[in-house]
């Protein structure tokens, strides 16, 4: 019998994983489904990383598969059914700071718990994310940042978005390699994640969702 | 009569080289106070790192990256374009101070070198980044998937030819030229020399020829420092860098995504280069340490921090190779002094395998109180003055933490007090708070 796609995939078998997936295309399956195992497998896959048990290498790697596999499926998706998403979340690496490691790697797991996430990539001016968030209407903004120039730009940035009458309609939150408690307090962030992970329990606190 | 190198142990080649940092060659102190400060600071180091006496008092090191610039009221674009402002401003930074180290006036790189090459790998204040900003490097595969055989089996071609021609826009004919191994008859001889006729290969040279000029210009100044700085009775706490080999593959080779998935597609290749890079990157270190008269060997570690390896990774990955490059230092009595950014904590009880009192490791976000238990009677620990505190602290919050560092990590010796990561922009007033509280707390009794 067929080898379950949910587990070879969360256990990071490449080879195996895409074959199931054209395997089960020749067969003529939904392709939606096999999507939905892929987000299934990435959930694991995010939980072991909160677990401790897999590390940035694992998620990357993870992100490669999915990939992969979404490359097989999407020729035979028709109009594709809209996926259910928790929330829209504007992210990007703030003004000055172009790095973009840890970034990716917070999007990427937000993303796969199922939010939608508008990334503005790195670099990014205080106004783009003002007008991103007047846009897309989304209650959550993420700023990275890895530099300690960062501290003045997510500063900059939040001032922004309060000048632009936004403040009270979104949450912020930050992170990078030298964020703490009192960097919060000197951006006036709504909160500051540690790891990826934190950034997604910030961003289901704050939109409400399980 | 003096043992010759190749004869003496490695615990001799290192006090070798500990006594000629101490009693430099050729300089002229510019007073016998400046004189005294440089024995003293010296000596105190040494008794730190190597855990055989107790240093007179805690040792304490700034190692800044743009903040002498900014600290003078220059950007760094203005200190990498005009070369005499560097001597200045990082001159002034030492002076006011008063660490008990140096760390030279390289970090600003000459911007019009940059320029004539067209370098590709970072960008910096006025290519790409605001002129106040410090350069950063740029994520890529510069090195292919594919290409691994090239490093493992040939690595001096490939940072001869292959890596230059790709992270340097004006070197990128060199790609084109050919091995010079058919030369060995008459026959033919001027065959692969035709490629030095052609018009981009001769302005990839012309550049060089350029870049060569503009970097000589650079040292100049840079060289000036490194000779001043002494006299006025700061030692040097660098000879030169060496990396671990996972580092040099991962930062700019194959990049962080590149190394990450060729640990699951082709962990033999990566192991294999990872191996060829090793002798590479002691030399690098040896021939620094022995030419300056230095043994201190600064290494950034970046990819083995916490979290961004598994345990089982790191073990695998990226400590086998980067002990060879510490154990292959060690023996030409060359002492690594480690930058282990962001967390260590879960690689403690791994790098304590190492011989007694040669290494320092300056520790970045690790808890202090576990690495000193870990690493006590092993190596000198240094650092964790955190960014946080530097940038948005009081001069309080400063001497605070640096009490609590004493307290935790001092204790017997073989602590170095110093800034965790490399800083721009900073509160001054904590630097000074930090530095004159460590000169009186700090004094062993």
């Amino acid at each position: 019998m067929a080898k379950n796609l949910v587990s070879t995939l969360a256990d990071l078998k490449e080879k195996e994983a895409l074959k199931i997936v054209e395997d089960r295309l020749k067969a003529g399956e939904e392709p939606l489904k096999i999507l939905d195992d892929a987000r299934r497998a990435l959930e694991i896959v995010g939980k072991r990383f909160a677990d401790s048990e897999y590390f940035i290498p694992d998620l990357v790697y993870s992100g490669e598969i999915l990939k992969g596999v979404t490359e097989l499926v999407k020729p035979k998706l028709g109009k594709a059914a809209e996926v259910k998403r928790l929330g829209k979340i504007v992210f990007g690496t703030v003004a000055g700071d172009i790095h973009d490691i840890g970034k990716d790697i917070v999007v990427f797991m937000l993303d796969v718990s199922g939010f939608e996430v508008y990334d503005l990539g790195v670099d990014v001016p205080a106004q783009k994310f003002v007008e991103k968030i007047k846009e897309s209407g989304a209650p959550v903004v993420g700023l990275s940042g890895f530099l300690t120039l960062a501290y003045d730009s997510m500063k900059q940035t939040i001032e922004a978005i309060k000048a632009a009458g936004l403040r009270d309609k979104v949450k912020v939150m930050i992170g990078g390699g030298q964020i703490s408690e009192e960097i919060k307090k000197y951006t006036g962030a709504d909160a500051y994640g540690k790891d990826a992970m934190a950034g997604v329990s910030l961003a289901k606190k704050w939109t409400g969702a399980k | 009569m003096e043992k010759k190198w190749e004869e003496m142990s490695s615990a001799e080649k290192q006090e070798a080289l500990f006594q000629r940092w101490i009693s430099p060659e050729g300089v002229k102190f510019v007073s016998p106070q400046a004189e005294k400060l440089y024995k003293e600071r010296t000596t105190r180091i040494k008794d730190a790192i190597q855990l055989k006496k107790l240093p007179d008092r805690v040792p304490v090191m700034l190692i800044p990256s743009f903040a002498p610039a900014l600290y003078s009221g220059l950007t760094p674009h203005d200190v990498m374009y005009d070369y005499d402002k560097i001597k200045e401003a990082w001159k002034k930074f030492f002076m006011d101070f008063q660490p008990d180290t140096h760390g030279g006036c390289a970090v600003p790189s000459p911007g019009k070198f940059l320029e004539i090459l067209d370098f590709k790998l970072y960008k910096w204040p006025g290519h790409g980044v605001a002129p106040e900003h410090s350069y950063q490097a740029i994520e890529g595969e510069y090195m292919k998937a594919d290409e691994y055989d090239i490093l493992i089996h040939n690595p001096l071609y490939f940072f001869y030819y292959t890596w230059p021609s790709r992270v340097f826009g004006a070197l990128a004919p060199l790609q084109t030229l050919p091995h010079l191994s058919c030369l060995t008859e008459m026959y033919g001889v001027a065959v692969p020399f035709l490629h030095y006729g052609l018009p981009p290969v001769q302005a990839a040279y012309k550049a060089l020829l350029e870049a060569g000029s503009e970097a000589l210009k650079w040292i100049g100044v840079v060289g000036a420092f490194d000779k001043e700085m002494p006299a006025l009775g700061f030692p040097p706490h660098q000879a030169g860098p060496t990396k671990a080999p996972f580092d040099v593959i991962g930062d700019t080779l194959r990049g962080t995504k590149g190394i990450m998935l060729d640990m699951y597609r082709q962990p033999d290749k990566l192991l294999q280069a990872m191996e060829a890079l090793t002798p590479m990157f002691i030399q690098l270190g040896v021939d620094a340490a022995k030419q300056a008269g230095n043994p201190l060997i600064f290494m950034p570690l970046h990819k083995g921090a916490d979290g961004f390896l598994s345990d089982e990774q790191f073990k695998k990955f990226y400590w086998p190779s980067l002990r060879k490059v510490i154990m292959g230092l060690i023996d030409e009595g060359v002492v690594p002094f480690i930058w282990a950014e962001g967390g260590y904590n879960s690689r403690l009880e791994v790098i304590r395998d190492l011989p007694k009192g040669k290494t320092a490791w300056l520790f970045d976000l690790t808890d202090m109180a576990k690495a000193k238990k870990a690493l006590s009677g092993i190596a000198c620990v240094a650092g964790n003055m955190p960014m946080d505190l530097l940038a948005v602290g009081t001069p309080q919050d400063a001497r605070n933490h640096a009490k609590k560092l004493i307290d935790t990590c001092g204790k017997g010796g073989g602590y170095i007090m110093a800034n965790g990561a490399f800083f721009d922009e900073v509160r001054w007033e904590n630097l000074k708070a930090i530095v004159d509280f460590v000169k009186e707390y700090g004094v062993y009794k």
